[in-house]
C-alpha cells in the first residue's frame, strides 16, 4: 500500500495541482462506487451458495469427461467474469472449479488455467467486468449498452480463440480421462441471487437508456441482496463492508492522482508520439499491442491509466484497442506484469517452484492469437455499429 | 519386495489393477501421489496480478492447497478400496516427475501409467512427466497403459527409403 503515501507525496510536492489532484477524485468517485456495489455483489452470491452449485452441476454434467468440463469451465467463467468481474472468477470460482475437477479425478492444471486466462480474456464484454473498463467508460463517453455492443464480438472471438488454444495447449491432460463421481450431492440451488444479477444487468440497460449512471443500478442490486442476507442473519455488516475492499478502493483512487502527476510531468509529451491516431484496423492493433506490452510491463491499472488520456479524445474505437490490450494482454506474464512479479517477490513468498515454464509458453500462444482475433473484431464491430 | 504404485489423476485405476496382477504375495505395496505446485501456483499468481487487492486471506491459492490436499487423500483412499490388499500411502508435494523418483529410490519396482497420447503406440504415448520418470527411475519399472493398448497398426509404416549405410 505505497500508493496512499504516494499520493499524498505528489499532492504536498505540487508534482499535481490540486485542482488536477480534485479533478482526477471526482472523476475516479463513480467508478469507485461502481467496483465496490460489483465486489459486494459477487461475494453475496457467493454466500448464497452460487459458485458452489455451479461446480456440483459441472461436475455432473461433465460426467467422466474433462473435454466436457473444459467447455463448462469456459463458460461459466466467462460469464462470471462478465457479470461479476474479473475478482469474482478469480477468488471464488477458481476454488470451485479446482475442486469439480478434482471430483471427477480430472487433471486440475486446464481448468484452473482457464479460469485465470478467463479472467483477464473474459473481462471485455461489459463495463463492470474489469476495473480498466470501468475507468475507461468513465473516459469514453459511451453508454452502457454501447459499450457492451462494440465489445460483444470481441469478446465472443477472443473466448474462442482461447479455447482453441487450450484445447491444443492441454490435449494430454484432457485426453487423461477422469472417473465419474461415485455421488454428486445436489446442493440447493440459489434462485433469488442469480434473479437479482439479471435484474441489476437489466438494471444497467434501463439506466444508461435514462442517462442516469449505472452505478445506481449495481448498488441497488447489492443492497438489495445484502438486505436480504442481513434479515436472514446470513451475514454480518462488518462482512458485507470488507467484501467492499476499502483499502482496494483507497488504493484505486490514490494511483489514479499519481497517475495523473506522472501523465502532467511529461509522460504524456513522451508517449504522445508513439500512440497511434485513427480508427483504421493497424491503428487499433498498434494500439493494443502498445497496451499489452505497457500492461506487462507496469501491470494493466496504471498502463490504462496512461494511455486514457492519450486516447479518449480520438473517439471510442482507440479507447476499446486499449482494453483489448490490457485485459488480454496480462495473460502473457504470470501475475499479470513484471513489475507485480518483482514487487511481490511472489515465488520465493510462497516457496514454490512455480512452472513460469509452462505458463510463459501457454501465454506467448495465447495472447498474440486472441489479441490479434479480438482486435480485427472489434474493428468489424465498430464498422457495423459505427465507431 | 516393496513395490510403489504411482497414482495419477485419471489413469491410476490401470497402475492399481497391474499392482493387484504383478505385485507378488506378500511384497509391500506403497500407493503414491504427488501434488504438484502448478494448480495452486497458477491461483497465487492471478490473484497477485489484482494490483491492490493485497488481503493474504482472500488469496484463492492457499484454498487450492488445501483443495489439493484432500483431493490427494481422496483419491489415494478410492485407490486403495481398488487395490484392496493391505497397503501403505505416500503423500508428496512438490515437482512431480523428481518427487516419485525420489521416492523410488529404495523400491524393487515402480508401477506406473503412461500419461500422454492415448491413441498410437509410441513415444507421444508418454507424456514430459512419465517421460523423465522412465528415464531416470533408479529401480525395474512396470509401465501400463490405463486402458486396451492401441492397435500395432498404429505405428507408421517404416520410410520407403532405408538409411543410408555409411
Amino acid at each position: 500500500m505505497v500508493a496512499v503515501p504516494a499520493a499524498g507525496l505528489v499532492i504536498v510536492t505540487g508534482a499535481i495541482s490540486l485542482d488536477h489532484a480534485r479533478e482526477e477524485a471526482v472523476r475516479l468517485g463513480p467508478v469507485i462506487g461502481f467496483l465496490a456495489a460489483v465486489l459486494v455483489l459477487a461475494q453475496l452470491c457467493d454466500d448464497e451458495g452460487l459458485f458452489t452449485a455451479c461446480g456440483a452441476w459441472m461436475a455432473r454434467a461433465a460426467a467422466a469427461r474433462p473435454h466436457r468440463l473444459l467447455v463448462y469451465v469456459f463458460a461459466i467463467a466467462s460469464v462470471t467474469t462478465a457479470v461479476l468481474s474479473l475478482d469474482a472468477t478469480i477468488v471464488l470460482l477458481t476454488p470451485v472449479v479446482f475442486a469439480t475437477a478434482a471430483r471427477i479425478g480430472a487433471r486440475p492444471g486446464p481448468h484452473v488455467y482457464a479460469c485465470t486466462h478467463l479472467s483477464n480474456t473474459a473481462s471485455l464484454l461489459l463495463p463492470v467486468s474489469n476495473l480498466t473498463n470501468l475507468l475507461a467508460f468513465a473516459a469514453s463517453g459511451l453508454s452502457f449498452t454501447r459499450f457492451a455492443a462494440l465489445m460483444a464480438l470481441p469478446w465472443l472471438v477472443a473466448i474462442g480463440a482461447e479455447y482453441l488454444v487450450f484445447r491444443r495447449f492441454f490435449a494430454t491432460d484432457l485426453d487423461a480421462g477422469a472417473q465419474a463421481p461415485a455421488v454428486v450431492e445436489s446442493p440447493e440451488v440459489p434462485v433469488f441471487a442469480p434473479a437479482t444479477v439479471v435484474c441489476t444487468l437489466a438494471g444497467f440497460v434501463l439506466t444508461s437508456a435514462f442517462g442516469v449512471n449505472p452505478a445506481w443500478a449495481a448498488a441497488a442490486g447489492a443492497a438489495v441482496l445484502a438486505a436480504r442476507a442481513l434479515a436472514q442473519r446470513r451475514t454480518t455488516p462488518t462482512r458485507i463492508v470488507r467484501a467492499a475492499a476499502l483499502p482496494f478502493l483507497a488504493f484505486v483512487l490514490a494511483l489514479g492522482i499519481v497517475v495523473r502527476a506522472v501523465v502532467d510531468n511529461g509522460l504524456a509529451a513522451g508517449l504522445g508520439h508513439l500512440v497511434p491516431g485513427g480508427t483504421a484496423l493497424p491503428a487499433l492493433l498498434a494500439l493494443a499491442v502498445l497496451a499489452a506490452v505497457l500492461a506487462n510491463l507496469i501491470n494493466n491499472l496504471p498502463a490504462v491509466l496512461v494511455l486514457l488520456p492519450l486516447t479518449a479524445p480520438a473517439g471510442p474505437g482507440p479507447v476499446l484497442a486499449v482494453l483489448l490490450g490490457v485485459n488480454i494482454g496480462p495473460n502473457l506474464t504470470y501475475a499479470g506484469s513484471l513489475a507485480t512479479l518483482l514487487w511481490r517477490r511472489i515465488v520465493r513468498a510462497h516457496e514454490a517452484e512455480v512452472n513460469l515454464g509452462e505458463f510463459t509458453r501457454l501465454g506467448l500462444l495465447a495472447v498474440p492469437v486472441t489479441l490479434v482475433a479480438a482486435v480485427v473484431a472489434l474493428w468489424v464491430s465498430l464498422t457495423v455499429w459505427g465507431g | 519386495m516393496s513395490v510403489i504404485a504411482w497414482i495419477v489423476e485419471g489413469t491410476w485405476p490401470a497402475c492399481v489393477d497391474a499392482a493387484r496382477v504383478w505385485a507378488p504375495e506378500g511384497a509391500e505395496i506403497a500407493l503414491l501421489h504427488v501434488t504438484g505446485p502448478e494448480a495452486p501456483g497458477v491461483a497465487h499468481g492471478a490473484y497477485a496480478g489484482l494490483l491492490g487487492r493485497a488481503s493474504p486471506e482472500r488469496d484463492p491459492g492457499t484454498r487450492l492447497e488445501h483443495l489439493a490436499d484432500a483431493s490427494a487423500e481422496h483419491l489415494l483412499d478410492a485407490a486403495a478400496e481398488r487395490l484392496d490388499r493391505p497397503c501403505t500411502r505416500m503423500k508428496r508435494t512438490g515437482r512431480v516427475e523428481r518427487e516419485v523418483v525420489d521416492a523410488a529410490v529404495d523400491a524393487d519396482l515402480l508401477i506406473l501409467a503412461r500419461d500422454g497420447d492415448h491413441s498410437h503406440l509410441g513415444p507421444h504415448s508418454l507424456g514430459p512427466a512419465s517421460r523423465f520418470v522412465v528415464d531416470h527411475a533408479p529401480c525395474p519399472v512396470l509401465l501400463v497403459w490405463p486402458e486396451p493398448a492401441p492397435s500395432v497398426s498404429t505405428i507408421p509404416p517404416p520410410p520407403t527409403h532405408p538409411p543410408h549405410h555409411r
